[in-house]
């Protein structure tokens, strides 16, 4: 690597952390927003127009904020959680490309870097848990621990399925194989799988049980204040919007649906720009999903969730690498891979649905007349 | 930590600065991992010796104390210690003013019970559920301020009667309001009641048998999810209640769920109750004539009532001065509160939450 390769990577990566950070400021403004609206408020409206200004306000705070220290704190785990939080969901940005060309390395082995990253921020919620010397915190830091291992799984095993299905680990590649039909069509379980496994992986609602407010009071991150919070919700939603580019990258098409588009502007710049934007928005896209759950959903227990992943994702996951394989190894058309797939999902979701309305019944509610009530007196 | 517990065992203190404890209540849980295997719940952070003010407060003063018992349903507990006053004075309380002491407790239920719902659903981790709630109690909350000039410690229900009458638009407006909430509670009820997660969350924790409810003299909604049919506003019916025909809520399995779903039923029947109230009511005087400085005869009285959390009773005792003998209050969040320790035992972490929150205590009750 010559001077000037290192300079312009270097040029690249302080460039993807300015764009990463303005992205997790708009991301904070716009779930607000949207909890906002779905809850039947404003939102924030008093720091800028429309409040646009109240994420910067209050990184300000945040950042000039008095950085308080447990006195009983593990000092040294509990200042490097933070960064062994933060350094792998940034790093995991290094590989995701938002065009053919916006990208910081298009690597070969792409996705697998990508999910080798994600799984590394567990470490840091532990040591968290564990260095803030807040029983509530070592809770949350287990359960964490518990929660992303179990959730690995499907994560992994969905994306080993496309790494079979499309032979490739580069994501570019992946993108280009849907230029016909996108795997939200060919591969709709695994989309689920992924998704739901990727709320896991986030700890987003209804899996946001190691950061529960209403049981541990935010776990690992209770003792947290000021700057080293901060970059613990920096890295939460960095990788959020990781899973968002993720789940855009690999079902949704990336940006090949204005291909055509983008050969008839012909230019290499406008046709990069129009390619940049198509991802940009499907990103959002998703990024709005989750927060839509995120308004809606109670959040699960967390033997549930336990139950949950490893007794419908893990073996989901393996009846989907299965199916992606033999899809393979017999050269089936997508069609029949795309069937398969609705109908596995059909079948599971039917059969939960039954269990849960099994019993007890869900509705047991008699209601007595009060008058009758009273004449029997 | 205490040197007897095992290595795997760790006490933990939920409260008293805990988000789901509902106001300064403390847990001490004893957990193994997320197991829960002893729980010790104390209580009194919130005392203010309520009872003992009310024996140098002359009678119409001691109302006031009743408004902050349990400060979500301010009418019912203002209610219950006029009732007993008149009861123990022999006071004819105009009709016009027992109909409209009806309305404006019923309204209170619903808000207090919209308000149980909204925490609820934080307690389960859904966050929107407060925010549909709170908009309908902030309708309930604007009626009573026209209607009493306050939002909460309203003061206006007084012995004899009503402090004054209400304005003359008061029935089109509570009709108006009967209306949106009703479409209101579908809403809530359709947002929070049915969802998987939630029924996972509730359906099955915190079983508690009908003879166990009783025996620890629970009341209210959490006694009759359990099963038992037992509403004072209809086994010992005070005021004009024996004059309406509603619902009573009775769950069947005493789980958490059911304890979340009486609430919401009974919200329905509240309007029921309203609607009922508003066709009766005529007008007339709203306050018995009494002298002004209340003194009661010598003797003793209970008088109860059917408040949104439970069985409220007042145990009265005059010595013929202008100021209470000795005023007792049962409050029912009380006494809900004593089946948690049989309920949480051997329950999850999570499940604390859930449990607590489905007994709706309201801690300015349980302290007083």
């Amino acid at each position: 690597m010559t001077i000037a390769e290192f300079g312009l990577l270097n040029l690249w990566v302080s460039g993807l952390l300015l764009v990463l950070s303005v992205v997790v400021l708009s991301l904070i403004y716009l779930e607000r927003k949207v909890l906002g609206r779905l809850q039947m408020r404003l939102g924030p409206m008093r720091v800028g127009p429309y409040g646009t200004l109240q994420t910067i306000a209050d990184a300000i705070k945040l950042i000039t904020k008095e950085d308080i220290q447990p006195e009983w704190a593990d000092k040294r785990v509990y200042w490097v959680a933070p960064v062994l939080v933060f350094i792998p969901a940034f790093m995991v940005w290094i590989a995701i490309p938002f065009s053919s060309r916006v990208v910081v390395q298009d690597l070969d082995l792409g996705l697998f870097y990508v999910m080798a990253f994600l799984v590394l921020s567990i470490v840091g919620l532990v040591m968290a848990g564990w260095g803030s010397a807040n029983k509530y915190a070592v809770i949350g830091g287990l359960r964490a621990a518990g929660q992303l291992v179990s959730y690995e799984i499907p994560v992994i095993m969905v994306v080993a399925g496309i790494a079979i299905f499309t032979q490739s680990l580069n994501l570019s590649y992946i993108v280009d194989q849907q230029s016909s039909v996108p795997f939200i069509i060919v591969l709709p379980l695994g989309l689920f799988l992924f998704f739901v496994a990727g709320l896991a992986e986030l700890g987003r609602t209804p899996f946001d049980i190691y950061e529960a407010e209403s049981e541990v009071v935010g776990g690992p991150f209770v003792e947290y204040s000021g700057a080293h919070w901060a970059v613990f919700f920096l890295a939460e939603y960095v990788s959020t919007f990781a899973i968002a580019a993720l789940t855009a990258l690999l079902f949704l098409g990336g940006w090949g649906w204005s291909a055509s588009i983008q050969d008839w502007v012909g230019h290499p710049v406008g046709s990069e720009a129009i390619a940049f934007f198509e991802m940009f928005i499907k990103t959002y896209l998703v990024v709005l999903v989750i927060f839509w759950i995120r308004g809606t959903f109670p959040r699960f227990r967390i033997d549930q969730l336990m139950a949950l992943g490893w007794k419908v994702m893990v073996p989901l996951s393996f009846v989907f690498v299965l199916l992606v394989a033999f899809a393979t190894f017999y050269a089936w058309p997508w069609w029949v891979l795309s069937i398969t797939n609705v109908l596995v999902l059909g079948i599971m979701g039917w059969y939960y649905y039954k269990r849960m309305h099994q019993d007890p019944a869900p509705f047991s509610i008699v209601l007595h007349s009060a008058r009758k009530v009273r004449d029997a007196r | 930590m205490n040197q007897e517990s095992s290595l795997v065992e760790m006490m933990i203190n939920m409260g008293p600065q805990h988000p789901s404890t509902h106001g300064v209540f403390r847990m001490v849980l004893k957990i193994d991992g997320e197991r829960i295997v002893d729980v010790e719940p104390h209580i009194g952070y919130l005392h203010r010796g309520s009872e003992k003010l009310s024996e140098s407060e002359t009678y119409s003063q001691v109302v006031t104390l009743f408004d902050r018992l349990d400060y979500v349903s301010n009418f019912n507990n203002e209610l219950v210690f006029c009732m007993a006053v008149e009861k123990l004075m022999s006071v004819d309380v105009p009709e016009r003013a027992q109909y409209l002491r009806i309305i404006l407790c019923e309204l209170n239920r619903i808000a207090s019970h919209l308000l149980f719902y909204g925490t609820y659903g934080l307690d389960a981790g859904a966050i929107t559920p407060i925010m549909y709630s709170f908009r309908e109690r902030e309708r309930i909350q604007n009626l009573f301020e026209s209607v009493t000039g306050a939002r909460m410690m309203h003061n206006f229900i007084r012995i004899g009667g009503l402090k004054e009458d209400v304005p003359t638009d008061f029935n089109h407006r509570v009709g108006e309001l009967l209306v949106k909430l009703s479409i209101a509670i579908d809403e809530c009820d359709t947002l929070l009641s049915q969802n998987e997660i939630f029924l996972s969350r509730t359906k099955g924790v915190g079983v508690i048998g009908a003879e166990e409810a009783l025996a620890i003299g629970m009341t209210g909604p959490p006694l009759r999810a359990s099963g038992v049919v037992e509403d004072v506003r209809a086994t010992d019916p005070y005021q004009l209640y024996d004059r309406f025909d509603f619902g009573i809520p009775v769950g069947t399995n005493g789980d958490a769920w059911d304890r979340y779903y009486v609430p919401m039923e009974e919200m329905r029947q509240a309007i029921v109750i309203i609607e009922q109230a508003l066709e009766q009511i005529e007008s007339g005087p709203v306050i018995a004539q009494l002298r002004r400085i209340i003194r009661p005869p010598q003797g003793a009285v209970f008088a109860h009532a059917e408040n949104p959390r439970g069985d409220l009773g007042v145990y009265l005792v005059s010595d013929g001065t202008n100021k209470p003998y000795r005023v007792k209050v049962r409050p029912p969040s009380f006494c809900n509160l004593q089946a948690l320790k049989t309920l949480l035992r051997g329950t999850y972490l999570a499940d604390a939450v859930i449990i607590l929150g489905s007994l709706d205590i309201i801690l300015g009750e349980v302290d007083r």
